[in-house]
């Protein structure tokens, strides 16, 4: 990301015609698809293992969590919108759907940090049982992950406010647009296979 | 974040710095040069400690029932000696190589992200230092490199604290690496340098990238739960909670395997450049070479639990992995005969680089075939945990990858330093190696086939191993004189001036040996145009009617320089990789002392980013 502004110059002279950023992106996030894909396997390889209480069906609010994916897969609408104005450099809007996009972030994270909290007081904790562990640690990291995008969207509304932005303003968010949506469409897999796909009988 | 203000008059953040020479500019270099000569100072420097281990530990087993070490001293040897060889030798040793050869093949001027390439170096070093600093704050690692919980779980010193964290730190630093140069060699080839026209080394570099990126992610989430287990109490491979250790067995061997290749296909690519050189012929199969690399990449991530076969998967999963395992040697054989046939009625000239590759060649076959073994599930029951097993990754690992190393450093050496190292050494360096090395790892083979155990720190008299025990350590100091004789070949070398190497002292055929030795900042003064594979071999040779080479008219070979390189603008050096490397081994210690250092950590690694983000692309 950072070395954007670097390669701008001479993007066009690549083999394939495609900026360096753009291809190491996507190769950064393809590694990131082990990541999640080894994480998310761990939780499902536990479903259903844990030796006590309290387990998922005890625990969750499908409904406030739902609201808060409806808000994290809204702030993949404004990226685009950023985006979009950042091409016909509109730097104005580009910035109000930056800031947009990270508060919509910081309110999943946000939400996120509740239902940690709530969870904890049910009394479930990370040390509690196999649940505990592999859910609080799945999600954590998609957590960070998320606050991570937010410091990315943010220093980039800072650095356009400070006129810092390359000659094509536009790349830098195409490519913190990548990651976030990468980090949605994680989101996404998580919410399913945590929350909506019901655990089966305990001890199987 | 005091780095981000900016300053009234808009001065970019804060000036890069300038001196390209010196002490200081080894600190804030990006080039990949420099880079590259830094990854093989440490790396050769962590050789030298992993090979002092392998000495204690060959002493420790020289005698029945020896107290050179203790048991407890013994595990965190061994397993220091297989971290240090495996990540903090081989694998850096191997991005020494990428790192100064590829751009210079390739016929680019840097790689794709010189910033991004000091932190990884930098990140390495801090994370082999990290893992060091073990030794005096509780104690090393002690659970193999493959850290098998529960045993690496339930450990009472912080050893394997030290594992995880440590691990995780270099791993950070080569799959930032790994991106890097991946994006280098797909988008950075000269004009011409298409796929097909690509050194096989670089092949093999793009392979052994695209592993790391694929195969790393899936040990950091292992190394992740390992460290939460241990850290935080999390229950991940705990089986009184319902967990279960052979999780990580899946996620370490999975990383694992792929991580074999990783270690050998730089070796391999180094063969398939040296080996023509030295027999004056094209690379025998070029495509089935290539092909045959990728192939062993993909197949890699479908053979790991030929690793577990005795942890009771059950037959249907152990058949399974018996026959990947077997078919992975069909490309691994294609890559031997295709240089067996490079070099059969070729033009050989035996110097130091190719005595190493050949006897490379053979000593993998041998690992290799004891390798195939493993692959027969009921005969792999009985190898398992014996010295049959050492015996075959020492030949493949030490007999493929370090001799690869070594046939590399005899072959580039002259483009790197300017200067020939000496070939006499470099044979005496060749011949005593290569018996020591078969006197140390071959009676391995009996040993374990006799029962002797890996890991245990000493053996009663009446088993009778003692022979063959003594005849490997014997080996072991045999290999340790010869690493003497390199040095000493290495330092005469840059010391009392030996002879200047020319451009292309070996008659090569490829774009590094187009510059001069050693290459300037620029690399090349001109980029130069490819038009076909071995493309400075076809600017030096041309067939005649009969088939025979002729030279093409002198000079032609030479790049021809239109005016001086001053034109050239290369991205001045710069402090932030150093800072943002630092912040993250700081973490690391932060998780186990206190969160405090977190945050420390934390802010300064976000003061490299920053820094990193807002400074100026050149220095003003």
């Amino acid at each position: 990301m950072a070395d954007a502004a670097l390669q701008g110059r001479d993007e066009h002279e690549t083999t394939t015609g495609l900026p360096h950023t753009k291809l190491a992106m996507w190769l950064f996030l393809s590694s990131e698809c082990l990541l999640f894909g080894a994480l998310i396997t761990t939780y499902v390889l536990y479903r259903g293992a844990s030796t006590k209480g309290p387990f998922p069906a005890d625990i969750f609010d499908i409904g406030y969590t739902s609201v808060s994916s409806f808000v994290l897969l809204a702030s993949s609408l404004t990226m685009v919108l950023s985006l979009g104005a950042a091409q016909k450099r509109d730097f104005m809007r580009m910035r109000l759907w930056l800031v947009t996009t990270a508060l919509l972030g910081m309110t999943f994270v946000g939400g996120q940090v509740y239902e940690f909290t709530a969870f904890y007081r049910e009394g479930l904790a990370i040390t509690t049982n196999l649940f505990g562990t592999t859910f609080f640690v799945l999600t954590g990291f998609h957590g960070v992950h998320v606050t991570v995008g937010i410091l990315m969207l943010l220093s980039l509304t800072g650095m356009s406010f400070a006129d810092r932005l390359p000659e094509d303003p536009a790349f830098p968010v195409e490519m913190v647009g990548l990651y976030w949506h990468f980090v949605d469409i994680v989101w996404i897999i998580i919410f399913t296979v945590v929350y909506l796909i019901p655990t089966g009988p305990v001890g199987k | 974040m005091a780095s981000v203000s900016v300053p009234a008059d808009r001065a970019r953040g804060i000036r890069r710095p300038t001196a390209l020479t010196g002490f200081w500019s080894w600190f804030t270099t990006i080039d990949h040069k420099k880079i590259g000569l830094l990854y093989g100072a440490a790396a050769f420097a962590f050789f030298i400690i992993g090979g002092l281990e392998a000495l204690l530990i060959r002493s420790q087993l020289a005698g029945p029932n020896q107290t050179i070490l203790n048991a407890a001293q013994y595990n965190e040897i061994f397993t220091m000696h297989g971290l240090t060889m495996i990540f903090l030798f081989v694998m850096p040793m191997s991005a020494a190589f990428f790192n100064y050869l590829i751009p210079l093949m390739i016929g680019a001027r840097d790689v794709a992200f010189p910033r991004i390439n000091a932190f990884s170096f930098w990140l390495f070093l801090f994370g082999g230092l990290f893992l060091y600093s073990s030794w005096f704050l509780g104690g090393a690692p002690n659970g193999g490199w493959f850290g098998y919980a529960p045993n690496s779980t339930t450990d009472p010193t912080s050893g394997m604290t030290f594992y995880a964290l440590g691990l995780l730190l270099t791993g950070i630093a080569s799959t930032a690496g790994a991106v890097n140069l991946g994006v280098t060699i797909i988008n950075m080839r000269a004009p011409g340098m298409s796929f097909f026209r690509l050194p096989p080394f670089v092949w093999m570099g793009l392979v052994t990238q695209l592993l790391l990126v694929f195969s790393l992610p899936i040990i950091t989430v292992g190394l992740f739960e390992l460290l939460f287990d241990r850290r935080w109490g999390t229950h991940f491979f705990d089986p009184t909670q319902g967990g279960d250790p052979i999780l990580w067995q899946h996620l370490f061997w999975l990383f694992g395997h792929p991580e074999v290749y990783i270690l050998i296909l730089p070796a391999f690519g180094i063969f398939s450049e040296v080996l023509p050189v030295f027999s004056r012929k094209p690379l025998f199969g070029y495509q089935f070479v290539v092909f045959s690399g990728v192939a062993i990449g993909f197949i890699g991530f479908g053979v790991w639990a030929h690793h577990m076969f005795a942890a009771g998967l059950g037959p249907v999963a152990n058949t399974a992995f018996g026959i990947s395992t077997a078919i992975i040697a069909i490309p691994t054989g294609v890559k031997i005969f295709n240089w067996m046939a490079t070099m059969y009625r070729g033009d050989l000239r035996f110097t130091a680089a190719m005595m190493f590759s050949v006897g490379g060649v053979a000593m993998f076959v041998i690992g290799g075939l004891s390798g195939v073994t493993h692959a027969v599930v009921p005969a792999d029951y009985q190898q398992t945990d014996t010295y049959y097993i050492v015996a075959h990754f020492h030949y493949v690992i030490f007999g493929g990858a370090v001799f690869g190393l070594f046939s590399g450093m005899y072959y580039w050496w002259p483009k790197i330093f300017g200067r020939l190292l000496s070939e006499g050494l470099g044979k005496l360096h060749f011949w005593v190696m290569i018996i020591g090395f078969n006197l140390a790892f071959g009676p391995m083979h009996i040993l374990g086939l006799q029962g002797m155990i890996r890991r245990e720190y000493t053996y009663p008299e009446s088993l009778g191993l003692t022979f063959w025990n003594q005849i490997s350590t014997l080996g072991a100091f045999l290999i340790a004189l010869s690493v003497l004789v390199f040095i000493v070949n290495a330092v005469r070398t840059q010391v009392r001036h030996r002879a200047l190497a020319s451009n292309d002292p070996w008659d090569a055929r490829t774009l590094e040996w187009l510059t001069t030795s050693p290459p300037p900042v620029h690399n090349f003064d001109e980029i130069p145009v490819v038009h076909s594979l071995d493309e400075l071999w076809h600017r030096k040779y041309a067939e005649d009617k009969g088939g025979r080479l002729v030279p093409v008219q002198a000079g032609a070979a030479e790049e021809r320089s239109h005016g001086p390189a001053h034109a050239i603008h290369l991205p001045s050096p710069s402090y932030w990789p150093f800072v943002a490397a630092l912040g993250l081994p700081t973490m690391a210690y932060g998780v186990i002392y206190s969160w405090w250092v977190v945050g420390l950590g934390v802010v300064i690694t976000l003061v490299g980013f920053y820094g990193w983000a807002l400074e100026p692309s050149v220095a003003e």
